[in-house]
């Protein structure tokens, strides 16, 4: 029980951090605001379109301002070589990968619960139906992209290279999450019978699973030193 | 050192045997095999386009043993395997995803077509591209092994995943079947079909072997400078 | 109290760490000395735990670390140059949260009582990044003294300090003493705090090249040192 009491401790460390710095929350809630209107004008969104495109543009905006999120996620990690003095205390290492994932989830739910319903209002999009379903399906996309976000944040955080190299590791290795969270999505936002787009919550389920396990068995062959 | 000399007999044997087989696997492509009524000539790409498919495959599942066998034994031997395999599985997916088009423009009138297999192969390029990015940006080679060798792990067990998702996607929102080629081919394709597979899969070990071995003695090299620039500069 | 019985470390085909053995009794202040690329910040890694050595063996109280684990990591601090602090918390909720991953008992009293040691009362509530490199060496070393570490690791405290910091650092190092709490030092710098200790290693391209009690005066520790690693302190 205390593996899980020391990783909500870093959770809690990270969330007052963020509460009284409010730096990486307010840039990524502004920066999925302006991709809202970026998209808007992009795609000239029209009526007949919008329902088409919507759930491809609600979670590009969501993983690229999360994108924002990770790479923050370990900068203050290493500024005061605070990592090391993780590393340091009482703690297995899959501790710290777990509290920085579930973290990094908090931050990510807290941009779309804030975004959300200003997508609704701004695309004029209907409330779905199974609005149930859609929280679901951002739960099981969002938990996919920050636990192997998160590994990959950390891995890149301790290259020369840090910030630049996370998009280019993180977005081809996460397309099963792209492509099920959208087509999902598409499945609740069009009304489609719950049998057809199941098996989009199965492939995320299986992704989040196994990006959540295999970190944990080699986030402290990563943290050597 | 003496394991390096020993494995360069294979160099003289493999070398002639690519070439070989490899010109066996052109003329039975080429002369032996009948020409595809539909199609016609353009088929002819299917055994190239196949056989590369399958050899960037077995090289990125090289990558994931080496990368295993690294983390296990700390032996730089897999490292330069990984890495050498990493780059040639890149070459031959490169080869997969030119020859795809060639050959669908001339069939479905479509340079490209989001077919399952098509995607993963587009998809496994970037991530084994992204793989030989990290080596560049890591830092010292002990860092660069360590984490390529994650990496490699984790971009290996994310391809059928990418593959299933592929799939799936294509059923639910391109719901067009092409036939596949594969499925119906004709008997007398079928020797021309081995053949190249054959030849593509000797090809790859003859360059992996070769590749591999440049990688060490970089590794060498860079040893030995390390060593002279201390005897110079203490 | 620590045996280290022939460490050496091996990155790729460096030999950075060769044969060291010494060992480190209850209540002695060892300080190791040694120039840039002797081996003290891979010494460091190791006893501190983040680095397994390559061959040899490392026993705290008589157990192994590889046996021991993480439980280990108990009974030891460490007080680096660096602080290991978060520059957006505040004093308290920096070391609660250290409190917390180091499993601390009376966690909230515990973090009043070192807070005190270090004097930093007054600034109890107040945002890391507003303090001085003084103050944050002081937070650093109540964050240290949380778990009443039996060993405490030193790596080049005294870089970055102002005087009033170093009378502080000296304090607190003396206090240690007082309380028979093993002490390892490591550090370039003879101005400060070598005196203060019981017994001097000098390390030198990885081989330890003098180990002995520290009964000499700074000129003379300095002059061992320029015949031991060739160039003068």
């Amino acid at each position: 029980m205390t593996f899980f009491r020391k990783a909500l401790a870093i959770v809690e460390k990270d969330i007052k951090a963020e509460f009284h710095s409010k730096e990486m929350l307010s840039v990524m809630l502004v920066f999925a605001l302006i991709m809202l209107v970026i998209f808007n004008f992009a795609f000239d969104v029209k009526k007949q379109i919008v329902n088409d495109i919507f759930p491809g543009i609600i979670w590009i905006t969501f993983f690229f301002s999360g994108l924002l999120g990770l790479n923050r996620s370990f900068f203050i990690e290493k500024n005061q070589d605070c990592l090391l003095g993780l590393m340091l205390a009482p703690v297995d290492r899959s501790v710290i990968f777990l509290g920085k994932m579930l973290s990094n989830f908090v931050f990510l739910l807290i941009i779309e619960i804030l975004t959300l319903p200003l997508f609704f209002i701004f695309l004029n999009i209907p409330v779905p139906q199974k609005f149930g379903f859609f929280l679901i399906i951002l739960f099981f996309g969002s938990l996919g992209f920050v636990a192997i976000g998160t590994f990959l944040a950390a891995l890149a955080a301790n290259t020369r290279a840090s910030d630049i190299l996370l998009p280019v590791l993180l977005f081809p290795v996460l397309i099963p999450v792209i492509l099920g969270s959208v087509a999902a999505t598409k499945g609740v936002f069009f009304n489609l019978p719950f049998s057809e787009w199941s098996i989009w919550l199965k492939i995320l389920g299986v992704y989040d699973l196994l990006f959540i396990v295999v970190p944990l068995m080699l986030f402290e062959i990563l943290l050597e030193v | 050192m003496v394991k390096m000399e020993r494995g360069r007999v294979w160099d003289y044997f493999l070398g002639p045997l690519a070439y070989v087989v490899l010109s066996v696997a052109i003329y039975m492509v080429f002369v032996v095999a009948p020409e595809e009524k539909m199609m016609g000539v353009v088929q002819k790409i299917f055994y190239f386009h196949v056989s590369a498919a399958w050899v960037a495959f077995l090289a990125f599942f090289v990558v994931f043993v080496g990368s295993i066998m690294f983390l296990i034994k700390r032996d730089y031997f897999w490292d330069g395997i990984s890495l050498a395999s990493a780059e040639i599985g890149v070459v031959f997916t490169t080869i997969v995803i030119t020859t795809g088009p060639i050959w669908a423009k001339t069939v479905w009138n479509a340079w490209w077509t989001w077919d399952p297999k098509l995607t993963t192969a587009i998809i496994m390029w970037f991530i084994y591209l992204a793989y030989v990015v990290l080596r560049l940006a890591a830092g010292e080679e002990e860092k660069t092994a360590r984490f390529a060798a994650i990496f490699g792990i984790i971009g290996f067990l994310d391809v059928p995943l990418v593959f299933a998702a592929g799939r799936w996607w294509q059923k639910t929102f391109h719901p067009i079947v092409f036939n596949n080629p594969s499925g119906g081919l004709d008997p007398a394709m079928k020797p021309a079909f081995f053949i190249s597979l054959f030849a593509f899969t000797i090809l790859y070990i003859y360059l992996l072997v070769k590749s591999t071995r440049i990688n060490l003695m970089q590794r060498e090299l860079n040893r030995l400078k390390d060593m002279v620039k201390e005897k110079i500069y203490g | 109290m620590i045996e280290v019985q022939n460490v050496t470390k091996k990155i790729g085909d460096k030999v950075i760490l060769k044969n060291i053995s010494f060992n480190v009794e209850e209540g002695q202040f060892i300080t190791v000395l040694g120039p840039n690329g002797a081996g003290k910040s891979t010494l460091f890694k190791i006893l501190s735990l983040l680095m397994k050595p390559t061959s040899g063996v490392i026993k705290i109280n008589g157990i192994a670390v590889n046996e021991g684990g993480i439980a280990l990591r108990q009974k030891l601090g460490v007080i680096s140059h660096n602080s290991f602090l978060y520059d957006s918390l505040t004093a308290r909720d920096n070391l609660l949260f250290y409190g917390k991953m180091y499993g601390v008992k009376k966690l909230e009293e515990r973090v009043r009582e070192v807070i005190q040691q270090v004097g930093l009362e007054l600034s109890f509530y107040q945002q890391v990044k507003t303090f001085s490199r003084g103050m944050l060496q002081r937070l650093a070393i109540a964050r240290c003294l949380l778990n009443d570490p039996e060993i405490v690791l030193f790596d080049e405290p005294y870089t970055g300090l102002d005087q009033q910091a170093i009378d502080i650092l000296n304090n607190v190092l003396k206090t240690l003493k007082q309380r028979k709490r093993t002490i390892l030092m490591i550090t370039h710098n003879f101005e400060e705090g070598v005196e203060l200790s019981d017994r001097i290693l000098i390390l030198n391209r990885g081989e330890l090249v003098f180990d002995e009690a520290n009964l000499y005066d700074l000129k003379s520790l300095k002059e061992i040192y320029r015949k031991k690693v060739g160039i003068s302190a």
